[in-house]
C-alpha cells in the first residue's frame, strides 16, 4: 500500500491504495465518484476522461500514483453549482447529445478540453478530436451539434445540412 | 399548461442532468456494505472436454471466499428458449441445457466453467487465472456449412445433429413459390452474408446478488432492458427462487441493443454465491469479456431469389438461409431468425408468393440473439440488395422498381404471403419526401464534382418495413412464443395532485422519463413537471415485459394511456358526487371537471384531494384513493416503414468508401417527442453503417474470436459518420393503439444496410464495373478495392 494525493475537483484527497491502482478505480472506488465510467479495457473507448493539470486523460490507463500532487477535474467537478452547469452540459441537454448517458461524461471532459484548445472548432474538428471517445447511442449527430453550440456557434444550419 | 402542446413537442430530457453532471447510478456505480467480487474463468479453446477443475492453488490465495464449478449447478435449471419452433416435419427445435458454468464440455472461447469469488476484485482476478482446467481439446464447429455437412462432431452431444430447426415459413406457399419462379419470365438470385456483430452498449454487463440472511430475500442489480423477465427466468426455470423472495432491480443502464434482453448465467452465480456466503457479491464485466459473453447479432448467410415480370413486377421471393444459433439457445435466439425475420419477407412490396427456409445452426462461437432490430434487418437487407440487383439487370430505375410493387394506401389492410396484415402506411408518401429531403435531383452534380476529385460517386436507395409494438400474446402464442408480450402501467396519483406512473418498459436511453409524462400530461391536463416515472425495479412497478423491438411506447405507452382513462374515471364520478349530481355527465378538460349542460366544475386537485379524504362521497359506491393498473396487449404489431437514400464516395485507389449523405424518411405514426424520435435514428442509422462499413465479429477456423477487442472490432466514431437527415412527416398513424404510435428505435439500423451497401454498388457500376453485383459487409477497405481491381 502506498499514499496517494491529489486534488480533487478542488480538495485535497488522499487514500492508501495498492501501486497497481489505476486513477478510474482510485476515483470511482476510492473516492466515490462513479461518474467516470469504464467501458473497455484497451484504452479505446474514453468512458473515463478526466483532466489532469488542465488535459484530458484517459483514467483507465494512468496509475493512481502517477497522478500524486495533480490536479485532476471530474465530470462531478464540470458545474459551478447545482444550477450553474456548465455551458457543455447545458448544451448536451438542449439537443439531445445523450441518450443512455454512460459516454456523457467522458464526451464532456474531451470536449472541454477540445474548446479550451480550439475555442471555436469546425464539425471535421469536432468529430476528430472526439475520436477517441466511444458513442454507442447517439450517431455523434447532436453531439457535434452540442459542441458546436457550446462554442457559440450556430448548429442549426449544420443539422439542415 | 394547454394540453396541445404536450404531444408533439420536443421537450428537452428531464434524465439528463444527472447523466451530464455524472450522478447516474449504473449497476457497477453501486457498492454495498460487506460487498465482495465474483471473477470467472473461461475457457480459451471453442470446444472442450472438461476432465477435470483443479481449484486448490486458487483457494489458498489471499481474500479468496468461494470457488463454483459447474458441479454446484448439475441441480438447478438451464437458461431457457423463450420460443418453440417447430421445422418443416413438425417436428419441435431440439434444445440443450445451458448451464450456469459449463459442465462436461466448454463450447465457446469465453464459455464459464468455474468462478472465484473473493474480497477484492483484483483477488479475485487473480484466483480465477490460477484454477487449472484440463480440458480435452476438441475439434472445433464454426463455419455453419460444416456444422450442418458433418453431424458426428456436435457442440451438443446429446442432440444427433447441428441443427436446433429447419423452419419453413409459410410451408403451404412453398410449391406455388417453387412453381412461380419456374415459370418467371426474369429470376434474379443473390447469396449473401449478413455480418456477425457484437452489440456493444458502451455499459458493460454488471450484476450484484443481495442474498438478507434475515428474511431469505434475494434482490439481484443488474443491467437488463427487462427486470421481470429475467425475474420469471431465474424463478421458474434457472435458480427456483419463488418470484415473490426475488428482487430484480435495473437501475440506470447504459445501452442494451438488445444484448441485455436476456438471462446470463453469472446473474444466477452472484445469488447463488451470495446466498452461500451471506455477503453481497458483484460481478463487472470488462470489455474484454462482453465481446466473448454477450449474444451476438445477425451471421446468416442467405441465398434469395426474385421472380419477376419484364416490367418489374414482383412474382415470388424464396430464400434459404442459414442462422447462426452460436453455442447455445439464448432466450429469444430461436425467435429472431425466423418468425421476426420470415414474417417480413414480403417487405412495403404486393408480392403474391413468399417462401422462406431457415435453419438455425449451433456452432462453438458466442449465443447469437436479437441485436436491434433482430431479424428485420437480415429481411430487409435481403431483400432490398436483390431488389437493387434486379433493377440493373431489367434496366429499371431503383426509386421506379420499388414504386411500381409498393403496396398501395387503398389496399390497407393488406395482408402478405408471410402471415402478417400490414394495418395501415403509405409508402409512396414516404418516397416521395424522401426524395425531397435527400435532394436526389441534385446528385448528377454531385457525382461529376466527385469524379472530377477522382473519386467514384454512388447513390444507393432501400425501403423498409418492420412489425414492432412486440406483440399480440395470442398470435406469439400461435407462432411458439412461450410468454406474453403484454406491457403494464400504474397511475397512482397523490393526495395533492401530482402523479407517480410505474411502467414495464425499461429505459436505457430511450427517454422514457421525459415522453412518458407527455402523454399523460396531454390526459390530465397537469404540467409534465408533476410526472414523474418510475422504472426497472420489480418491487415497484406492478409487471413489465420490457424494452425491446420498439415496443415501450406501442404497448407499455398504450397502458399508460389505459390507466390513465380508468383514473379519469373514477375521478369523474367523485365529481359528480361533489357537484351533487351522482348521475349527471362528467366532462373532463384540461384539468377541470364539469357538469354537462350546467355551469358548474370542479378542478382536478380538488377532486383527487377529495378521493383521500372521502367526506363527501358513498365509499360503499367509490372506493377512496385514485391509483390504478393497466395492462395492455396489442392487437397487431405495428409497421414501421421508411424510406432511405446513402450517397457514397468511394476511392478507388484506396478503395475506403466514405458516407458523403444520409437521409432517412420513416413513418413511425404519431410521434410524443420529435427530438427523442429523431435521436433514435441517428443512433440506429449509426449502428447500421456500422454493419455495413466496419463492424465484423470474426472467428478462426478453430474457434478463436479475432476481433474480440476495440483494437480489432470497428466501431462507429465520430468522424466514421456524416450528419443526418431525418424526416417523420409522412405519417400514417396506427390504427390499432390508443396513441396511434408505431415504435423508431430500431428502424435506422434496418434500413441503412442495404442503402450504403446499394450505394457502393453503385458507384462502382457507374465506373464500369458491371459485373461487380455484390459485395459482402462490412465493405472494407480491402473488400472494395478488389471488387474494384480483381478481375
Ligand atoms: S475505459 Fe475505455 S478508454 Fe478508459
Ligand atoms: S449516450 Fe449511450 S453511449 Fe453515448
Amino acid at each position: 500500500m502506498t499514499k496517494v494525493s491529489m486534488t480533487v475537483n478542488g480538495k485535497a484527497v488522499a487514500r492508501d491504495v495498492e501501486a497497481r491502482r489505476m486513477l478510474v478505480d482510485y476515483l470511482r472506488q476510492d473516492l466515490d465518484l462513479t461518474g467516470t465510467h469504464v467501458g473497455c479495457d484497451t484504452s479505446q473507448c474514453g468512458a473515463c476522461v478526466v483532466h489532469v493539470n488542465g488535459k484530458a486523460v484517459k483514467a483507465c490507463t494512468m496509475l493512481a500514483a502517477e497522478a500524486e500532487g495533480a490536479k485532476v477535474t471530474t465530470i462531478e467537478g464540470m458545474a459551478s453549482s447545482d444550477d450553474d452547469l456548465h455551458r457543455l452540459q447545458v448544451a448536451f441537454n438542449d439537443h439531445h447529445g445523450l441518450q443512455c448517458g454512460f459516454c456523457t461524461p467522458g464526451m464532456i471532459m474531451s470536449a472541454a478540453a477540445l474548446l479550451s484548445e480550439n475555442p471555436t472548432p469546425s464539425e471535421a474538428e469536432i468529430r476528430h478530436y472526439l475520436e477517441g471517445n466511444i458513442c454507442r447511442c447517439t450517431g455523434y449527430h447532436n453531439i457535434v451539434k452540442a459542441v458546436l453550440a457550446a462554442s457559440g456557434q450556430d448548429s442549426a444550419a449544420l443539422a439542415a445540412e | 399548461m394547454p394540453k396541445d402542446s404536450v404531444i408533439g413537442d420536443g421537450q428537452k430530457r428531464r434524465e439528463d442532468k444527472r447523466f451530464t453532471t455524472g450522478k447516474g447510478k449504473y449497476t457497477d456505480d453501486i457498492i454495498l456494505r460487506h460487498q465482495t467480487y465474483a471473477a470467472f474463468a473461461r475457457s480459451e479453446v471453442a470446444h472442450g472436454r472438461i476432465r477435470g477443475i483443479d481449484t486448490s492453488a486458487a483457494e489458498s490465495m489471499p481474500g479468496v471466499l468461494a470457488i463454483f464449478t459447474g458441479d454446484d449447478f448439475v441441480e438447478v435449471g438451464g437458461n431457457p428458449a423463450g420460443w418453440l419452433i417447430h421445422s418443416r416435419d413438425g417436428t419441435p427445435m431440439t434444445e440443450p441445457k445451458r448451464p450456469v458454468l459449463a459442465h462436461g464440455k466448454v463450447r465457446h472461447v469465453g464459455d464459464a466453467y468455474a468462478a472465484v469469488i473473493a474480497e477484492t476484485p483484483e483477488q479475485a482476478r487473480d484466483a480465477a487465472e490460477a484454477i487449472v482446467a484440463d480440458i480435452e481439446d476438441l475439434p472445433s464447429i464454426v463455419k455453419m456449412a460444416d456444422a450442418v455437412a458433418n453431424s458426428d462432431n456436435r457442440v451438443h452431444d446429446e442432440v444427433d445433429s447441428n441443427i436446433c430447426f429447419d423452419w419453413g415459413w409459410v410451408e403451404d406457399n412453398r410449391a406455388a413459390v417453387d412453381e412461380a419462379i419456374k415459370n418467371a419470365p426474369h429470376v434474379t438470385t443473390l447469396e449473401l452474408v449478413n455480418n456477425r456483430l457484437s452489440p456493444n452498449p458502451m455499459e458493460p454487463r454488471c450484476s450484484i446478488g443481495d442474498y438478507d440472511t434475515g428474511t431469505g430475500d434475494y434482490t439481484l442489480y443488474t443491467t437488463s432492458q427487462n427486470p421481470h423477465l429475467t425475474r420469471l427466468l431465474i424463478s421458474a426455470f434457472v435458480m427456483g427462487i419463488p418470484e415473490h423472495k426475488l428482487r430484480v432491480v435495473a437501475p440506470d443502464v447504459g445501452g442494451g441493443f438488445g444484448s441485455k434482453i436476456y438471462h446470463y448465467g453469472e446473474e444466477a452465480l452472484v445469488l447463488a454465491a451470495s446466498k452461500k456466503l451471506g455477503r453481497p457479491v458483484k460481478w463487472t464485466s470488462s470489455r474484454s469479456e462482453a465481446f466473448l459473453t454477450d449474444a451476438h447479432g445477425r451471421d446468416h448467410v442467405t441465398t434469395i431469389e426474385l421472380a419477376t415480370e419484364k416490367d418489374g413486377s414482383f412474382i415470388a421471393v424464396r430464400t434459404e438461409t442459414m442462422a447462426n444459433l452460436g453455442a447455445y439457445l439464448s432466450n429469444f435466439a430461436t425467435a429472431t431468425p425466423t418468425f421476426l425475420h420470415g414474417t417480413l419477407m414480403a417487405g412495403n412490396y404486393t408480392v403474391p408468393n413468399v417462401y422462406v427456409n431457415v435453419k438455425g445452426v449451433f456452432t462453438n462461437t458466442v449465443p447469437v440473439d436479437a441485436y436491434r432490430g433482430a431479424g428485420r434487418p437480415e429481411a430487409t437487407y435481403s431483400l432490398e440488395r436483390v431488389i437493387d440487383k434486379c433493377a440493373r439487370e431489367l434496366g429499371i430505375d431503383p426509386i421506379e422498381i420499388r414504386r411500381r410493387n409498393y403496396i398501395k394506401p387503398d389496399q390497407f389492410p393488406y395482408t402478405t404471403p408471410v402471415a402478417l396484415e400490414y394495418d395501415t402506411g403509405n409508402y409512396d408518401a414516404v418516397m416521395d419526401k424522401l426524395e425531397e429531403i435527400a435532394d436526389l435531383q441534385g446528385f448528377d452534380a454531385r457525382r461529376k464534382e466527385s469524379e472530377a476529385n477522382g473519386k467514384l460517386r454512388g447513390l444507393g436507395i432501400a425501403s423498409y418495413i418492420e412489425a414492432c409494438g412486440i406483440a399480440p400474446s395470442n398470435l406469439v402464442g400461435a407462432l411458439g412464443g412461450r410468454v406474453g408480450l403484454y406491457d403494464a402501467a400504474t397511475v397512482r396519483v397523490n393526495p395533492t395532485g401530482n402523479v407517480a406512473v410505474m411502467v414495464g418498459a425499461h429505459s436505457h436511453g430511450q427517454g422514457h422519463e421525459t415522453t412518458f409524462p407527455q402523454i399523460v400530461a396531454e390526459r390530465l391536463g397537469i404540467p409534465v413537471e408533476n410526472i414523474e416515472i418510475v422504472h426497472g425495479d420489480t418491487a415497484r412497478i406492478p409487471f413489465g415485459m420490457g424494452t425491446y423491438g420498439s415496443r415501450s411506447l406501442a404497448v407499455c405507452g398504450s397502458a399508460v394511456v389505459r390507466a390513465t382513462e380508468k383514473v379519469i374515471d373514477k375521478a369523474k364520478k367523485i365529481a359528480a358526487f361533489m357537484m351533487e349530481s351522482p348521475d349527471g355527465e362528467v366532462e373532463f378538460d384540461d384539468g377541470v371537471f364539469s357538469l354537462k349542460g350546467t355551469n358548474k366544475n370542479v378542478p382536478w386537485g380538488d377532486v383527487v384531494l377529495k378521493a383521500y379524504i372521502p367526506h363527501d362521497f358513498p365509499i360503499e359506491m367509490i372506493e377512496p384513493g385514485l391509483e390504478e393498473t393497466a395492462f395492455y396487449d396489442p392487437v397487431n404489431f405495428t409497421y414501421p416503414s421508411g424510406a432511405y437514400a446513402c450517397e457514397v464516395e468511394v476511392d478507388p485507389a484506396t478503395g475506403k468508401v466514405e458516407v458523403k449523405s444520409f437521409a432517412a424518411a420513416d413513418d413511425f405514426g404519431v410521434v410524443i417527442n420529435p427530438m427523442i424520435v429523431e435521436g433514435q435514428v441517428h443512433g440506429g442509422l449509426a449502428q447500421g453503417i456500422g454493419q455495413a462499413l466496419l463492424e465484423h465479429a470474426v472467428y478462426d477456423a478453430d474457434g478463436q474470436f479475432m476481433s474480440a477487442s476495440y483494437m480489432d472490432y470497428s466501431m462507429p466514431r465520430a468522424d466514421d459518420l456524416p450528419m443526418y437527415r431525418v424526416d417523420h412527416s409522412a405519417l400514417t398513424p396506427c390504427t390499432h393503439n390508443p396513441l396511434g404510435v408505431k415504435g423508431c428505435g430500431e428502424a435506422g439500423a434496418i434500413g441503412s444496410p442495404p442503402a450504403l451497401v446499394n450505394a457502393v454498388i453503385d458507384a462502382i457500376q457507374h465506373s464500369g464495373r458491371t459485373d461487380v453485383t455484390h459485395i459482402d459487409m462490412p465493405l472494407t477497405p480491402a473488400r472494395v478495392w478488389s471488387a474494384l481491381h480483381d478481375k
